[in-house]
């Protein structure tokens, strides 16, 4: 393990060896623990200063990467501007992992599961990555190409989080076995405007806008029709956790809910 | 490596990527922190890291450099809380205990039990059933043991 202390640091050395970063250890210890962890050479980045902050830069709500939990609840900022990402902080693990889980893990890391993921992809957040050559910004949407994967580079750190303003009211529900400590089975974020913008997790490889259930909505307002598409669209995960006819049941409530209570 | 220990500075020669946990039971002695799960979930670990409640069974030492540690250990066996878990009888096998009180010191001066149970979500206790757990943090405050509707939840 290394340990580095700026981020032209890191990015040197990511340059030069391969080494996978830490930023909380709170996933990746959690494997290191358990022995499931392939990676044998850590770049520990804890102590990047430049990567903690939040702040606001022109229209957009900037996430440092190693922004924890804990800091997202006690922002004023994210409080005003993306308060469906507080709601989901407040829902992670125990006190405990919110002081150390931080959001660019949470996304680096990739479970579907993840739980700022929808409400990410509902506020069309941009996840920047940078490298020694130079920066860009994908769209969280577009982040992942699979189960797990990203199409951030080995030499690539995620250094922050762009938001862009989110009009309408926002929403966020998780449903799963132990509000602290289990990893959530179904977790919906959305944003009730025009055109509302709908994420879920954990129903598929990857987080998942419902764009076809968004334009049903958008155009005729019907929550039924809505319901209907939702089911043709999304393919849940049939895993240990829950069956798939189950997790299709729960997402398609967690619709008509958050379609009454931001009517 | 450097970091402050229960106030005091102390050195160390270790391997970066060992566990926090290992580092203070194995090269300081200081056992009264617990492993129960070794994995985030049951908080029998928990130590203060600049006064913020940790688990330090997922924590690289190398994430405490020029950081204050505090574990059960400064309390050095006196401290109020450590005599109502006794007296509330919130301790039976004792392995949470140790967790349970250095996550219940970074609650502010006036807790309600919401604000107990959240403190404390993040630890888990096989024996009291908690009602006795938030009874002893609510008294050391010297808060009402009600929760905010009015129920008398841990009386
Ligand atoms: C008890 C417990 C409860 C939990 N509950 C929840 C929950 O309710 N919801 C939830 O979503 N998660 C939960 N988690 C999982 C975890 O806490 C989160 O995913 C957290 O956000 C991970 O962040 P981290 O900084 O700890 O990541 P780390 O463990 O440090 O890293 C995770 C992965 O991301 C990579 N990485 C980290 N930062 C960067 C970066 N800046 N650039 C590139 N790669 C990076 C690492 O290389 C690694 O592959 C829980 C974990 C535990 C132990
Ligand atoms: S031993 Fe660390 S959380 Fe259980
Ligand atoms: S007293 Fe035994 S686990 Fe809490």
């Amino acid at each position: 393990m290394r340990s580095a202390t700026s981020l032209d640091d890191a990015l040197r050395i990511l340059r030069d060896e391969r080494r996978t970063p830490v930023a909380g250890a709170t996933d990746l210890y959690v494997a290191l623990n358990f022995g499931t962890l392939e990676q044998k050479r850590f770049l520990d980045i804890w102590a990047v200063e430049e990567l903690r902050g939040i702040s606001e830069r022109g229209d957009m709500l900037v996430l440092g990467a190693l922004a924890t939990y804990t800091s997202l609840i006690r922002s004023p900022l994210v409080a005003r501007r993306l308060p469906m990402l507080v709601e989901a902080a407040r829902q992670v693990g125990g006190v405990q992992i919110q002081n150390r889980g931080t959001v660019g893990g949470n996304i680096a890391n990739g479970s579907p599961a993840g739980d700022s993921l929808p409400v990410l992809a509902a506020a069309d957040a941009v996840v920047v990555l940078r490298s020694v050559d130079g920066e860009r910004r994908v769209l969280l949407t577009q982040y992942y190409t699979g189960y797990r994967a990203t199409v951030m580079r080995p030499d690539e750190l995620i250094v922050a989080i762009e938001v862009p303003p989110v009009e309408g009211k926002q929403w966020f529900r998780k449903v799963g076995t132990r509000a602290a400590q289990a990893i959530s089975k179904i977790v919906m974020a959305g944003v009730r405007s025009s055109h509302p913008r709908i994420a879920f997790g954990s129903v598929a490889p990857t987080v998942v806008r419902v764009s076809r259930t968004e334009r049903v909505l958008a155009s005729t307002g019907d929550i039924d029709e809505g319901a209907g598409v939702l089911a043709e669209e999304i393919a849940p995960i049939d895993d240990i956790r829950s069956t798939a006819e189950y997790r299709l049941r729960v997402a398609t409530n967690l619709l008509r809910r958050f379609w009454a209570e931001t009517s | 490596m450097k970091f402050t220990l229960n106030g005091e500075t102390r050195e160390i020669a270790v391997n970066p990527a060992t566990r926090l946990i290992d580092v203070l039971r194995e090269e300081f002695g200081l056992t009264g922190t617990k492993e129960g799960c070794g994995e985030g979930e049951c908080g029998a670990c928990t130590v203060l890291i600049d006064g913020e409640p940790v688990c330090s069974c997922i924590i690289p030492v190398s994430q405490v450099a020029s950081a204050e540690v505090t574990t059960i250990e400064w309390l050095n066996g006196g401290h109020p809380l450590q005599k109502l878990f006794m007296d509330e009888v919130g301790a039976q096998c004792g392995i949470c205990t140790p967790g349970m009180i250095m996550a219940a010191l970074s609650l502010g001066p006036a807790p309600t039990l919401d604000d107990v149970r959240t403190a404390l979500a993040g630890n888990l206790c096989r024996c009291t059933g908690y009602a006795a757990i938030y009874r002893a943090v609510l008294k050391w405050r010297g808060m009402p043991l009600e929760d905010g509707a009015g129920g008398a939840v841990v009386a």
